[in-house]
């Protein structure tokens, strides 16, 4: 009886997070729309709703009315699985992620580590999906983004090792609360070139622009979802923006002290916004980093497919190396706010 | 009670995966009942609170290792009839190997009666640390030191070998040094010339 | 000393930064977009639409039939055929466009010797059915009757560059 009231609790926990984070996607797909017309100096969408503000809804009603296509000879099996393979691993890591103080459905040991293995199961649906097609242009965005996103794990992965250096664990709660503190205490000062580095191979990580050879519209028409349709495409849309989201989370636990204020611990401006929420600050915080990766694609053009492979493997991972050794002394030496 | 259920539910899911992997005549759907079987081994290592363990085999083996394997099957265009053709003639061999593991399996879990030397003392004192990663850490760095950092640089060695093999310099191929490419700047290309718009008419 | 200087600017991110001060300048500024049914964008009194035959004044039909719009077209979608009527004039009986062929590069407009053949400002309109699109003798009439005012005052305002 008591494991099934535990069991329903930890449901309604799941389903207190899945609801807001559709939410947020279906938004998301409009704040990128409208952010991206104004720096074109365009409107964006604006006849559903006020200001457009239905249009994610209607864009989910079409998607939901449309027919999923199977192509000729495609794998019927591995073409339907794709999709959920891309969106579980999305939605799974969450589990871990501290959303305010004490706010997370498993608050366990390893979670830095179970983040990284099911951002890395992600691959796993991009690869299917292009195989099962049957399309080449499927399949060589399959190997793009399979290759890329195999490669950029590594760069994030020493990023985030400078993080459970600088914090001494792998629990998300722990990372927090290590950064307690004004906004000066947070780990993107010391570990500057590890935030960026992190948040560089977090956008390659998602396939987002100017990372998207994956996608690559000019290119290979739209990569390893050109076949899919309706509502299995709907799903790779989802788990894209749920990672870009889940992406966006992490660097505001690791390097923005998760649901600390910027102003905590300050004499006369802590208490002054003591009463906002946590959860409202690390909302605020994934929301500044889900504006740079619109910012971005507004901004950047498409990177050569080499030029992406040179970036992470002789620049990024050589960065991090060389920071993780500065971390290392700045421990020893107990420096600053932050290690002492 | 609700804990083996579970264990035996990801047994028999692990079993299954496990009989997948050599019996499906598609490579592809071998290659990914591999994957689903090392995830079901790790939940059951995470059910046997070796979180660490089971962690790191999704990382390095499900992300990593697995996904360049299933790029190279889906490369692969083979001829399953060719492949089963030797079936017959290769079982005797396999069932040797397959005997020879099971007989060294046993010989490894009847360590209690074989009596090889069970684990050093010092870790099983640690076992009573509840995380899980920093015993691990601290007896890798300890007790296992000398081993672990062979086997560092037994991988380095790999590493920079895989690197000098398939980056020589070949004869007749065309390469683009992007460093160069990079670091090019306008002066180094564009020229710009100076010279009057009109010109006298010859008459 | 540039090599110095270019490895520091990459590793600084400065040109990354510039770009995005741009765009970043570009979100708060006026936006050009028209909203379309609402807003319109002005035309021309020279602007090429939908066709139309004019009258004159006293009720009197323009065209005399002489064909040089059908001569002159470069995509064939005029037809005309023709014959005497009582009073000895020439006139068409038949004056079709195919709005499909039409190309609206304006030649039979300007092709005209009786300023009959033009072409509104009309840009919105729509065929429901097949065979819609060849808009006959009458219709180019009764749209040439019903924009008169505009097409007269355009025509005016054009005038002086003819």
């Amino acid at each position: 009886m008591s494991a099934l009231i535990e069991l329903s609790w930890i449901v309604a926990k799941i389903v207190a997070l899945v609801v807001p984070l559709f939410v947020a996607v279906a938004y998301m797909t409009y704040a990128e729309r409208k952010v991206i017309s104004s720096m074109q100096l365009r409107r964006g969408p604006n006849r559903v709703g006020w200001h457009g503000l239905l249009q994610p809804i209607a864009d989910a009603l079409k998607l939901l009315m449309k027919e999923v296509v199977l192509p000729q000879n495609a794998n019927r099996f591995l073409f339907v699985l794709a999709p959920m393979l891309s969106i579980m691993p999305a939605l799974a890591a969450w589990a871990v992620l501290p959303v305010g103080d004490g706010m997370v459905i498993a608050d366990i040991n390893a979670g830095l580590l179970y983040v990284l293995a099911m951002t890395s199961m992600g691959v796993y649906g991009i690869i299917l999906a292009g195989w099962a097609s049957n399309s080449k242009y499927a399949l060589l965005g399959a190997l793009r983004a399979g290759a890329q996103v195999v490669s950029y794990e590594i760069a994030m992965g020493f990023a985030l090792v400078g993080v459970l250096m600088a914090a001494g664990s792998l629990n998300m709660s722990e990372i927090v609360r290590a950064q307690e503190g004004p906004i000066w205490n947070w780990f993107w000062l010391p570990l500057l070139p590890l935030f960026i580095v992190y948040w560089i191979s977090g956008v390659a990580e998602t396939n987002r622009l100017p990372f998207d050879v994956a996608e690559g519209e000019s290119e290979i028409v739209a990569g390893f979802h050109v076949e899919y349709s309706g509502m299995a495409f709907a799903i790779f849309f989802l788990a894209e923006y749920a990672n870009m989201i889940l992406i966006s989370g992490l660097a505001a636990i690791m390097f923005l002290g998760g649901w600390y204020s910027p102003f905590h611990g300050i004499p006369l401006l802590g208490p002054l916004f003591s009463w906002v929420p946590g959860l409202v600050w690390f909302a605020l915080k994934v929301c500044f980093f889900l504006f740079l990766y619109i910012w971005f694609r507004g901004t950047f053009p498409r990177y050569r497919y080499d030029q992406i492979m040179r970036l992470g493997w002789k620049v990024l991972i050589p960065v991090t190396v060389v920071w993780l050794v500065v971390v290392a002394g700045m421990i020893l030496a107990e420096i600053g706010p932050w290690f002492s | 009670m609700i804990e083996k259920v579970i264990f035996y539910v990801f047994a028999a899911i692990l079993l299954l995966a496990a009989t997948l992997v050599i019996t499906s005549r598609n490579p592809v759907h071998s290659a990914l009942a591999l994957v689903l079987a090392f995830f079901t081994s790790a939940a059951l290592w995470l059910l046997a609170e070796a979180e660490f363990l089971g962690i790191a085999l999704i990382l390095v083996y499900v992300g990593a290792v697995m996904v360049l394997f299933l790029f190279v099957v889906m490369m692969l265009d083979i001829n399953l009839s060719v492949m089963r053709e030797g079936f017959a003639r290769y079982l005797p061999i396999g069932a040797l190997v397959g005997v020879v593991m099971v007989l060294e399996m046993l010989l490894v879990i009847g360590a209690g009666v074989v009596d090889i030397g069970g684990p050093p003392v010092e870790a099983a004192g640690a076992a009573a640390e509840p995380n899980n990663i920093r015993m691990l850490g601290s007896v890798l760095y300890t007790v296992y030191v000398y081993p672990f950092e062979l086997a560092a640089i037994v991988l380095l060695l790999a590493i920079i070998a895989a690197i000098m093999l398939t980056h020589r310099r070949r004869a007749g191929t065309k390469h683009q040094d992007i460093s160069v490419q990079v670091r090019t700047r306008k002066a180094d290309r564009l020229r710009v010339v100076q010279m009057p718009s009109e010109r006298e008419t010859d008459s | 000393m540039q090599a110095v200087k270019e490895f520091f600017g990459t590793f600084m991110l400065t040109e990354l930064l510039k770009g995005m001060r741009l765009t970043g300048r570009h979100l708060f500024e006026a936006k050009y977009t028209l909203e379309y049914p609402e807003e319109k964008a002005p035309q021309s009194p020279r602007f090429r639409g939908l066709h139309a035959l004019r009258r004159y004044p006293n009720g009197e039909e323009r065209c005399i039939a002489c064909k040089l719009c059908e001569a002159v077209c470069p995509a064939l979608a005029i037809t005309i055929e023709s014959e005497a009527r009582e009073d000895g004039t020439r006139r068409t009986t038949r004056y079709d466009i195919d709005l499909f062929k039409c190309i609206y590069c304006g030649f039979c407009e300007e092709s005209c010797p009786v300023d009959s053949i033009v072409e509104t400002r009309i840009h919105e309109y729509h065929f429901e059915r097949r065979g819609e699109q060849i808009i006959h003798k009458d219709e180019l009439l009764a749209m040439g009757e019903k924009y008169e005012a505009q097409l007269a005052e355009d025509r005016a305002a054009d005038a002086p560059y003819r």
